[in-house]
């Protein structure tokens, strides 16, 4: 790490506006070779306008792109791509039907007029054996999990000979152990001389990987450190500009009367006989492994997948088959994939709002001001914060996303409410307003199933603590028993791999 | 900025330039026909495109609500045939039991109404039971209902009786204030389809299914029985059309119908919905609709160019109207 060195990729005075907005001020910034500069600040703060100039995806308004002290020479991504400027994005950018492969030599083919595949394919193996990752050459994406799909897109960064590489929040989809790889790269790369922007709402990662940190807030520079400046209760103050107190909510809940009884149930192929209750007032915690089959649990309760098994509302035996037999049970799912699954990007917030509640307002002809006046209800108790009403939900920060889908959700007043990842890609501040949500839910008698991969979450949050691993329950802790120690033991399945593994779960 | 948020969008809005796009283009063509041919805006004239347009008019409203939520059906020109050899068929064979009557016509209608009903239904239990696309479900049906009007003509012409045709005559050719039938109920269809589209749970359930299906059955609607009922009431409003058509000709053949899922997909992109789904526009249908016979009437009238044409002239449009909606959406 040398400051004096010279930059690779710098901004300088750059304002950038949408119409008559702008939402850059004014930005100075540099990447330099052999370092990784952490760029933090919350959902909607400016950073992915930042990655997307310093990428070539779009134009400043004003202000310089500088490529080694020249005018940055691309106005693409492609172009871009080919200066050594690699963008990694969050939605990945891999065509599913191909394998690994033919995604990494896309566009740069081996071979003259046929292709040389066993080239390509030995190529690829090398890449991958120098990321440690068991991806085979020949798997198609479509068949890979999110995790393996990042692996490969760093794969294709490094076969690009990238020489500044900007990560969007890397390590969001991935397991632990995937984290760790990542990480060894990251310092692999820096090593290198390749110089590195990263970005991450999880804190003690920029602690641990950053050489300098910038902290954006309503898209300006608001403190710049080198590493060791600033602790991570420094930069969370400096990105939402106040003091944040404990983020998570007094735990004061006094489960009530038993609100759900799960006995044996199962959701093949993966899930496999559990059992559970679930209290009034009470907010359950599931913790385990991505893949270990929380979703699959949670997606067979409320008649997403096929289940089987017995399950008891206020004593009765219920069957449910669909969402909608779920929303007549007083259930409700929040998905982990709100893009995908949550909300309908290329919708207003009116139409998204009220889509699954959609009865209730009106037959047979629906009243756009009922659904306006729910809006504007929602706008205000879920703090959402839109430029314009009736703007595209894809538009909107994912803080604000999540709030909408969490406003969306509770329009049908669920007795019971499954979350699943309530805070995933979410700024700290927008999360310690959902998990007053959640507090607050409970506080009124509805219970509340948390399904997070975040551990402090899990037990910032929980009043119970269900663990899955492979499909089954792993155990189960409540009270002064819900430890880190003691739910990452639970996860791992052994003592001593816990031990290496302490923080992400 | 929140506070912006909070105030409930007022006022009249103007609709953007993709809904202006097609009604300007309509617009022109009713200006440049007026230029080209006096006789052009004669109430002869308007009602004859008008009354030709209706036939896939109808069946374009209900093709807007199968492509908003996502689906395509190309069987609706040969279904179309096939529920009128069928509906003649039927009349011919119950002549000698009722007789010459308009219980008889009823009859006949009820039996192209329910035979639309089925021939839908079809389509949309293997589109939504069996989970094939589509594309491969229609256009296999496509075939079957061809050949079999084709094998109940045997390969000639199916004619209604002669003293029945009198009576159904007035159906396509007579009216209500001076405005044909067919006209009039392609305007309520096209009434009845907005107001589904817009204000109605069924419309924005379409819209939401064509938009992300994944959503949509997270959010507690029924994906598939929303798919059924596009294809089963597309299935209806076919049946409705042939019944507004069989008396133009009183007849039925292989050719009956030919094409017309095509012009009827063609009004409905013309019109502006995204034929990904998520995006339905039923009055841009309709004015798709004009659009293409309006081509048609202009290229016979003005005798420009050779009639031979109007293919090329209605596909260049079709491309076109893709290429702007492209341009916005990129924008």
């Amino acid at each position: 790490m040398n400051t004096e060195a010279a930059p690779v990729l710098e901004l300088r005075d750059v304002r950038k506006s949408f119409g008559p907005i702008e939402i850059l001020h004014g930005i100075d910034f540099a990447l330099r070779a052999g370092e990784v500069h952490a760029l933090i600040g919350e959902n909607g703060a400016g950073k992915s306008t930042i990655m997307k100039i310093l990428g070539g995806f779009i134009e400043p308004t004003s202000g310089e792109v500088l490529l080694d002290g020249r005018p940055a020479p691309y106005d693409s991504g492609a172009e871009a791509e080919a200066a050594g400027v690699v963008v990694i994005h969050q939605e990945f950018n891999l065509a599913p039907d191909l394998t690994v492969s033919e995604n990494i030599w896309l566009g740069r083919e081996l071979g003259r007029v046929f292709l040389d595949h066993r080239a390509m394919r030995a190529g690829t193996q090398a890449l991958l054996d120098q990321l440690d990752s068991h991806v085979r050459p020949d798997a198609r994406i479509r068949d890979l999990p999110v995790s393996d799909r990042q692996m490969v897109e760093i794969a294709k960064a490094l076969a690009r000979k990238a020489r500044v590489l900007i990560m969007d929040e890397p390590s969001a989809v991935l397991t632990n152990r995937e984290v760790e790889v990542l990480f060894r790269q990251i310092d692999r790369l820096r090593a290198q001389g390749v110089a590195l922007l990263y970005t991450s709402h999880r804190l003690e990662e920029v602690t641990r990987l950053a050489d300098r940190i910038t902290v954006l807030r309503d898209g300006a520079v608001v403190r710049r450190a080198m590493r060791g400046e600033l602790t991570e209760d420094g930069m969370a103050t400096a990105m939402v500009g106040r003091d944040l107190q404990d983020i998570y909510p007094a735990k004061r809940h006094h489960a009530g009367e038993l609100a759900l009884e799960v006995r044996g149930f199962s959701v093949p192929p993966l899930v496999e006989d559990v059992s559970f209750t679930l209290k009034r007032g009470e907010v359950l915690g599931i913790s385990g492994l991505v893949g270990s089959g929380r979703t699959e649990l949670a997606e067979g309760l409320v008649g997403l997948r096929p289940a089987s098994g017995d399950m008891r509302r206020g004593g009765v035996r219920v069957r449910i088959h669909s969402v909608r037999e779920a929303a007549a049970h007083g259930m409700a799912y929040l998905t982990e994939d709100r893009k995908e699954r949550g909300l309908l990007l290329d919708k207003t917030l009116r139409e998204n709002l009220t889509l699954s509640t959609l009865p209730r307002f009106g037959a047979p002809f629906l009243s756009t001001e009922r659904e306006e006046a729910a809006l504007t209800r929602a706008i205000a108790d879920f703090d959402i914060r839109a430029p314009r009403r009736d703007m595209r939900v894809g538009n909107l920060s994912g803080g604000n996303q999540q709030k909408l889908l969490l406003a969306k959700t509770l329009l049908s007043d669920p007795e019971i409410v499954i979350i699943d990842e309530p805070t995933r890609g979410i700024d700290v501040g927008t999360k310690s307003q959902i998990y007053a949500f959640i507090d607050a839910l409970a506080a009124k008698g509805k219970s509340v199933i948390v399904i997070s991969s975040d551990m402090p979450e899990i037990l910032g949050l929980s009043d119970r603590v269900l663990v899955m691993r492979h499909g089954r329950l792993a155990g189960e802790l409540a009270g002064e028993r819900i430890s880190e120690t003691a739910v990452v033991r639970l996860v791992m399945g052994t003592a001593e791999e816990a031990a290496r593994e302490p923080t992400h779960v | 900025m929140s506070d912006a948020a909070l105030r409930p969008a007022t006022g009249f809005r103007l609709p953007g330039l993709s809904a202006l796009g097609p009604l300007l283009a309509l617009i022109l063509l009713v200006v440049l026909g007026a230029f080209l041919n006096d006789n052009f805006l004669s109430q002869g004239n308007v009602t004859n495109v008008l009354a030709r347009s209706a036939f896939i008019g109808m069946i374009a409203v209900g093709m807007t609500f199968v492509i908003t939520s996502g689906g395509l059906d190309l069987s609706v020109g040969s279904m179309a045939a096939f529920i009128a050899g069928v509906m003649i068929l039927a009349m011919n064979a119950l002549l000698p039991a009722m007789g010459v009557g308009v219980p008889l016509i009823l009859v006949g209608m009820a039996i192209a109404l329910g035979a639309g009903l089925l021939a839908g239904l079809g389509n949309g239990l293997l589109v939504t039971k069996a989970h094939i696309e589509p594309f491969i479900v229609t256009l296999g049906t496509m075939g079957i209902f061809r050949s079999l009007v084709t094998w109940l003509a045997d390969g000639g012409t199916i004619s209604l009786d002669f003293a029945v045709r009198q009576l159904y005559r007035p159906v396509y050719y007579s009216g209500l204030f001076g405005i044909a039938w067919p006209i009039l109920v392609f305007a309520l269809v096209a009434i009845a389809g907005q107001v589904a589209m817009r204000h109605t749970r069924f419309g924005r359930y379409c819209e939401a299914i064509g938009s992300n299906d994944k959503v949509a059955l997270y959010s507690a609607v029924n994906v598939d029985r929303i798919r059924l009922l596009t294809y089963v009431l597309l299935g209806l409003l076919v049946g409705l059309a042939t019944i507004m058509y069989v008396p133009r000709l009183g007849s039925a053949s292989g050719s009956t119908g030919m094409l017309w899922e095509l012009e009827a997909i063609a009004a409905v992109i013309i019109g502006g919905t995204a034929l990904k789904g998520g995006y339905g526009r039923v009055w841009g249908t309709v004015v798709g609709v004009l659009i293409l016979s309006l081509i048609d009437n202009i290229l016979i009238l003005a005798d420009l160019v050779s009639p031979y044409l109007n293919g090329t002239i209605q596909g260049v449009i079709i491309v076109l109207a893709v290429v702007l909606q492209r341009r916005k959406t990129a924008a």
